[in-house]
Formats: C-alpha cells, sequence, structure tokens
C-alpha cells in the first residue's frame, strides 16, 4: 500500500567521474518505518543518504518523496532533515539558538522561535542545558540537540549520518534506544547509516545492505539476518558461517553447528570462552573456517582444545542455501 | 647544591622562563620606559637636558597641529582597515571555500605573497610613475578619452597614500581571516543549508560569526602597522601630507628628541586604547 510520506528510490545514480558510487538504486521505503543502511566503507550508503537529503548531485534517476519529484530541490525544501556525523552544531550559538536556527532563517520572530525550540529540547530532555554553547555539552548531549535542530524543520524523514559513532560503546547503546523510542513517538521515517551490524539489528525495521555500490538485500531485519541471499550479506550480518557444499554455497548459523561424533571433518583453531556460550573456531578439510557457538554447559562437558581433530553436524534443515 | 636547587618545580620554571623574560626586558620593556623617561625631558634649540617636566606634553596637548594629525592618522587607518578588511575578506573566502583542491589553495595562497618578496619601498615608488601626472594611468585614460587633462589628485594625495597602504597591508588581512576561515567544519555550511538557510544567509549568521577572531586579528595588524607609518605617507603623499609618525621622524630630525617621545608615548597609549576597544568586541585567545 502506498501511504503518504513514503520515500522512494529510482534509478538513482551517483558517479564521481569515472568512478560509481551508487548505481542505479531502486527502493520504496514504507513510511514510519526505521531504516537502517548497512555496509562496509565506501559502499555508497553515505553518499545514498547526502543524495536523499540533496547535499550531494544526483547523476541520474530520482528521489520521490511524497508523491513529489524531490531531487532537484535544496535540502530544506525536500521534506527532510539530516544529522549529521559530528552533529555539525553551530559553535557560536547557544543550544536554544542552535535548535533555532532554521526558524531564525525563515524570518520567525524571536519569542516564537525561542518558544519551538523550547519544545523540541523538551522532546529530547535538554531543557535544562538550553542556554550552553555546544563546546560546554558531552557528545550524548550534543547528539541530543542536532536531534532537536533536525526535528524542529518538522520532516517526513530524517536522515541520520552514522549518529552513534562518535560516541563511547555505553552511551552508543543508550542513544539508540532513545533514537527508537522517538522515532516511534513521532511516527515519520528515520533512515539511518551505519557499518555496524549489530546496531542495525537492533535499531532497523527495515535493514538495506549495499556493497559496491549496489543493494545487496533489503528486508525486515530478522529476514536478513535469518535469510542472507548472498554470501557478502551473511558474512557481514555475522552469526554465519559460509560453507561451501557440492550444491553450492549454503549458510549455517554459528549457534546451530554442534560438534558430533559424525559429520564434517574440522580441526579446533582457537577456543573463547564467552559467558553463556563458547566460541569454537574450527577449520574444515577444504579450508573453511566454521564458527561453533555451543552453550557452555554442553562444551564443558566434552571440551575440545586447539588442534583437536572434530566433526561438525548440524540439522540439515537450518542449512541456508544461497541465492549467489 | 645545585642539582638540588633545579629540581625544586618553580625555581625550574623560573630558570625556564628567564632567556625569554631577558629578551622581552632588553628589547621591549627597556626601550619603551627609555622613552617614557625621555619624553619628560627638557629641550632646547641646541640642547637636550634631563628634567622631569611636562613641557613636551603641554606643548603637544595645546597645539592644535596634534589633533589634526592624530585625526589624520586615524583616518588613514579607518579608511585602509575597512578597504583591506572587504578586499582580504572576499580574497579568503575566494580561497577558503570556492578552491576545492588542496593543492590549488596552497598555490593560489603563496601567489598572494608573492609581492612581498620585493621591500615595502619599491612597491611603494613603484606606484609613481604610474599615477604621477605624465603616468601610465592618466595616458591611458587621456587616450581612451575618459578624461581631457591629467588627474591631480591620483598622485600625491590621500588617495595615492591609501591605495599603497592598502596595497601593502591587504595580506596582513588575508592570512589571519584564511587560517580561521580554513578551520570552519565544512559540515556546518551543509548544517546551514539543510537548516533552510540560503548563500547570504550562511554568510552572515555562520561564516562571519566563525570568522570574528580571525578578522580581529588582521584588523590589529593593520591598525597598528598604519598608525606606526611615516615612509609611506612621506613618499605617497610627495611630503604634502602628514601622520603621526612624520611628526616624530620630523621632531626626531630636528634632534627634539624630548618632544618625538612625547608624541611617541601618545602614540603608543593610543593603539593600546584602540586595541583594547577592539579586544572588548571579540576573544581572539582561542585563536593563539
Amino acid at each position: 500500500m502506498r501511504t503518504g510520506y513514503d520515500l522512494e528510490l529510482v534509478h538513482l545514480t551517483k558517479r564521481y567521474g569515472d568512478t560509481v558510487a551508487v548505481r542505479d538504486l531502486n527502493h520504496v521505503f514504507s513510511p514510519g518505518s526505521y531504516v537502517c543502511f548497512l555496509g562496509p566503507s565506501g559502499c555508497g550508503k553515505s553518499s545514498t543518504l547526502r543524495m536523499i537529503a540533496g547535499h550531494e548531485e544526483i547523476s541520474e534517476g530520482s528521489i520521490l518523496l511524497d508523491g513529489q519529484d524531490v531531487s532537484r530541490l535544496p535540502p530544506a525544501q525536500r521534506g527532510t532533515a539530516m544529522m549529521f556525523q559530528n552533529y555539525a552544531l553551530f559553535p557560536h550559538l547557544s543550544v536554544r539558538d542552535n535548535v533555532a536556527f532554521s526558524l531564525r532563517m525563515k524570518g520567525v520572530d524571536k519569542d516564537t522561535r525561542h518558544k519551538r525550540a523550547n519544545e523540541l529540547l523538551d522532546l529530547v530532555d535538554m531543557t535544562h542545558l538550553a542556554d550552553r554553547l555546544p563546546a560546554q555539552l558531552s557528545g550524548g548531549q550534543q547528539q541530543r540537540v542536532a536531534l532537536a535542530r533536525a526535528l524542529v524543520t518538522e520532516p517526513k524523514v530524517l536522515l541520520l549520518d552514522e549518529p552513534l559513532s562518535a560516541l563511547d560503546p555505553f552511551l552508543r547503546i543508550r542513544m539508540r534506544s532513545e533514537l527508537k523510542k522517538l522515532q516511534r513517538e513521532l511516527g515519520i521515517t528515520f533512515i539511518h547509516v551505519t557499518h555496524g551490524q549489530d546496531e542495525a539489528l537492533a535499531l532497523a525495521d527495515e535493514i538495506v545492505v549495499m556493497n559496491n555500490a549496489v543493494i545487496e538485500q533489503a528486508g525486515p531485519a530478522r529476514e536478513v539476518w535469518a535469510q542472507p541471499d548472498t554470501e557478502f550479506v551473511a558474512r557481514f550480518i555475522g552469526g554465519h558461517n559460509v560453507i561451501a557444499l557440492p550444491g553450492g554455497k549454503a549458510t549455517i548459523r554459528s549457534d546451530a553447528v554442534t560438534i558430533a561424533p559424525e559429520g564434517l571433518p574440522a580441526t579446533v583453531i582457537a577456543v573463547e570462552y564467552q559467558g553463556a556460550s563458547v566460541a569454537v573456531s574450527t577449520r574444515t578439510e577444504t579450508g573453511d573456517d566454521v564458527l561453533a557457538l555451543l552453550p557452555e554447559e554442553q562444551f564443558f562437558a566434552a571440551p575440545n582444545t586447539p588442534g583437536e581433530s572434530v566433526r561438525l553436524a548440524w540439522d540439515e534443515r537450518r542449512l541456508h542455501h544461497l541465492r549467489a | 647544591m645545585a642539582a638540588h636547587f633545579l629540581k625544586n618545580r618553580h625555581m625550574l620554571g623560573w630558570v625556564q622562563a628567564t632567556p625569554l623574560t631577558l629578551v622581552l626586558l632588553a628589547f621591549l620593556i627597556a626601550p619603551i620606559v627609555m622613552i617614557v623617561i625621555v619624553s619628560f625631558w627638557g629641550a632646547t634649540e641646541f640642547s637636550i637636558y634631563p628634567a622631569f617636566q611636562f613641557d613636551n606634553y603641554e606643548f603637544l596637548f595645546s597645539s592644535p597641529v596634534t589633533y589634526r594629525v592624530f585625526g589624520n592618522t586615524l583616518k588613514y587607518a579607518l579608511i585602509t582597515w575597512a578597504l583591506t578588511l572587504v578586499i582580504g575578506f572576499t580574497v579568503a573566502y575566494y580561497l577558503a571555500f570556492h578552491i576545492r583542491s588542496q593543492t590549488m589553495q596552497i598555490a593560489l595562497f603563496l601567489l598572494c605573497t608573492i609581492p612581498f618578496w620585493t621591500s615595502n619601498i619599491i612597491r611603494m615608488i613603484s606606484w609613481i610613475p604610474f599615477l604621477g601626472r605624465n603616468g601610465i594611468a592618466n595616458q591611458t585614460l587621456i587616450s581612451w578619452g575618459v578624461i581631457d587633462e591629467p588627474l591631480e589628485w591620483l598622485l600625491y594625495s590621500d588617495f595615492s597614500v591609501i591605495l599603497a597602504f592598502v596595497h601593502l597591508y591587504t595580506l596582513f588581512m588575508v592570512v589571519p581571516i584564511f587560517n580561521t576561515m580554513m578551520r570552519i567544519d565544512r559540515s556546518l555550511l551543509e548544517a546551514a543549508r539543510d537548516n533552510g538557510a540560503n548563500g547570504l544567509q550562511t554568510l552572515m549568521h555562520v561564516i562571519i560569526p566563525l570568522t570574528k577572531p580571525g578578522i580581529m586579528i588582521g584588523t590589529i595588524f593593520v591598525v597598528t602597522l598604519v598608525m606606526g607609518d611615516f615612509i609611506t605617507v612621506r613618499f605617497m603623499s610627495g611630503s604634502q601630507r602628514a601622520n603621526v609618525g612624520r611628526l616624530i621622524s620630523n621632531d626626531i630630525g630636528l634632534l627634539q628628541y624630548p618632544s618625538a617621545a612625547a608624541t611617541a608615548v601618545v602614540l603608543l597609549g593610543t593603539v593600546l586604547i584602540v586595541i583594547a576597544i577592539l579586544l572588548r568586541f571579540v576573544n581572539i585567545r582561542k585563536e593563539l
């Protein structure tokens, strides 16, 4: 079903000279969803985001938002707002003035724009620091201000360029739950670029995996994780072993591999205790690395040591054949 | 004993600060103190004698010439500042935001500095054949039919003095402004655009506020240079215009050192007041 506010990419292409950064993307984002663009550096995910935002010119194709071609519009008229990787807060303006910046540009009078900025600061729980300068805030606080500044324009789509990468691991986990909560409350589409698969799995309603300027796979987070289309996706999203079988390549989840009396012969390379489970890295005779994630009790009932020859087994039904 | 002495943290700090302190004492503080002392001395037509009297200052402050010359000096400083600011800002802006490749930026920046490989005097004097009554400018304008007779105000006028000042000192504005501009995070400009700012609004609300410290440093350079100058005024006005520097140099020429010292002290005070006022507006500490 196509309702208002949906965002569509049509044959979207970006070239820098001879190199193609984004090749012929076609995708429809369902409205009000949390979308994660996932991929390694240089895969074109940031270029795609910047094209949607209007900060990068489109070489070919177009971007439709809410049934309107926005590809030639300036950023502020597209109905999108962007949150930058380093937040890009104006260092000479107070938190409140940062949030009210876009209203000031529109010529809104001071009282109205400060009132509106205070509402947004309230939303991100930053009212008490409204008179500070950005340099006087922590990374997490700066991010909230950047969010408030982006949201003050009432965007239909919020674009986030690696929003959590500047934070320490602890804050990262806290901020990502806040992002998710905010998205649910506002009901607008969030497009979040990241290279961390855990971040994407934790946040996304829909994951778009990109590699070499194209979309490798797109779909709900569970689907992308459980049924990767390609070897690249299986390896990038993690938790999978890719094994060459006579019928072509297949993946098996690490937690579905067991060590058994009968099965694929392999040698143990390393054993890593992870608390609830034990990660046993093995190499098969064909040279594939296979990771078996064994429940802790099961492993210590019959422990293995590096160098040992073992046999790997799994339930055939859990084997997932790759398309390519 | 000596080793123990040096281990004391406070003592070590003092020892480390000593060389620079001595240099500053010998070459900055001592001369200024000397000038202040001499400014209270007395002079006759043929001699100077140590004293503590206010004659020099009294004469200085009671003479209308002083006020006219100080006014003229401030006028030169103000006009030169305004022109170098506009030109310097524009050049720096072009270099920092329009030239994308860093190699090109460096090349063009070096190009700006090439005139500085020749001396001030030569650059100044080279204007004379250009601006003179039968100079290139007048001849060209006459041959184009723009004017019928040579323009008298091109040379030996306020115009030529300010022209030379602007020519000599614009780079002192370009360098600090360019330097601050290069430190502006480019994503701030995108953020401004994302928030609906047009080019002019980005300039007014983002670039200029963030460039203020550079503007201020350039301003201090230009103002102090122009206020302390005497040779440019002398050459470019054909000795028909005066500023404080010339007043001092004339006094020295007449061996009236106490009077020259008093004028120098007043000039120093004026420049310091100007800088103090400037620093009230902008905090440049984070640039240093």
